[in-house]
């Protein structure tokens, strides 16, 4: 490792695992990330990774993610992007990536219209990525969950091209790694959990990788993807 | 002027909050409920010279926070 991931996690008004993700990264790399604002015009300089964090920016209001995506600071993590440089955006984060035009598709009300919070399994569909490195393919990980609004849907040919080009990141699995209907937690198309952008550099999921970090709560499957992007 | 902008999900997508209050109008026993789908209605005054100028503002407004062109649908009403 030549010099310490240089992360920036924006916070938008209604942000709240911002600490978690900053935790997260922190015992990954042994740097603290910077805490942006949104109203910010430009990121730190130097670098290397964009957060959004999970949360309800804006309390949700019109859609999910849609009034953080239009904020001042996504301008800069848009330059950030076409740069070819790093974003993760998780669950409220993923949310905005979509809103943002990011990522492709939306992000719907559960197909079970419950909020769901607890434990899911997912599968390693394509680790060979800066955010899935420090997976291999088909690994099964344990993470946590919790969204109303995380049913991924996407048009039909936007959803072949997904699939053609690898860019499905994460998909709902049972504990042996098993894809269908009762592993599904939301409804999403392909019991797609997280997808990248068509250069790879910007991931979006609705799991929570960074809240399982520490065995005292539950489990550290989380530790791969910023121990990944640690090791740039 | 104002307009009501209203938009609606697209034909086909999913709508579980318009299901939930098709489920809830049932069981209130309001008859002859079929099918319910939710959207949303904004009032909007607006400064523009004719309904063409106005159009073409709340099309931008639409299109670029109003309504999710990937899901939703949007149509305008004037007063």
């Amino acid at each position: 490792m030549n010099s310490p991931l240089r992360a920036a996690v924006i916070l938008f008004p209604g942000s709240n695992r911002e600490g978690d993700v900053a935790r997260a990264l922190r015992q990954a790399s042994g740097e603290p990330p910077a805490i942006v604002w949104h109203d910010d015009r430009a990121l730190p300089p130097g670098t290397d990774l964009v957060v959004l964090p999970g949360g309800f920016s804006y309390g949700d209001y019109l859609r999910c993610g849609a009034i953080a995506a239009r904020a001042h600071i996504m301008d800069a993590v848009r330059a950030h992007a076409a740069a070819g440089k790093l974003v993760l955006g998780i669950c409220n984060g993923f949310q905005i990536l979509c809103e943002a035009g990011l990522l492709p598709g939306v992000l719907m009300r559960n197909a079970g219209r419950r909020f769901v919070c607890r434990m899911q399994h997912l599968r390693v569909e394509n680790p060979s990525t800066p955010f899935a490195r420090g997976y291999v393919q088909g690994q099964v990980i344990k993470v946590a969950i919790a969204h109303g609004e995380g049913n991924y849907t996407v048009d039909e040919a936007g959803l072949a091209e997904l699939e053609r080009s690898g860019r499905v990141a994460f998909r709902y699995c049972d504990a042996d790694g098993a894809l269908g209907d009762g592993a599904n937690p939301n409804g999403s198309m392909n019991d797609i959990a997280g997808v990248y952008n068509e250069t790879f550099n910007v991931l979006g999921l609705m799991p929570h990788p960074e809240n399982l970090i520490d065995p005292l709560v539950g489990g550290v499957d989380g530790r791969g993807m910023f121990h990944g992007l640690s090791a740039a | 002027m104002k307009a009501r902008v209203i938009v609606t999900l697209k034909p086909g997508v999913l709508d579980p909050q318009g299901k939930a209050i098709e489920g809830a109008l049932r069981s209130l026993g309001v008859a002859g409920v079929a099918s319910v789908r939710q959207g949303k209605s904004f009032d909007i005054e607006l400064d523009a010279d004719s309904r063409e100028a106005a159009g073409r503002k709340l099309s931008e407004a639409c299109e670029k926070l109003l309504a999710n062109m990937i899901v939703e649908d949007y149509t305008v009403e004037y007063e």
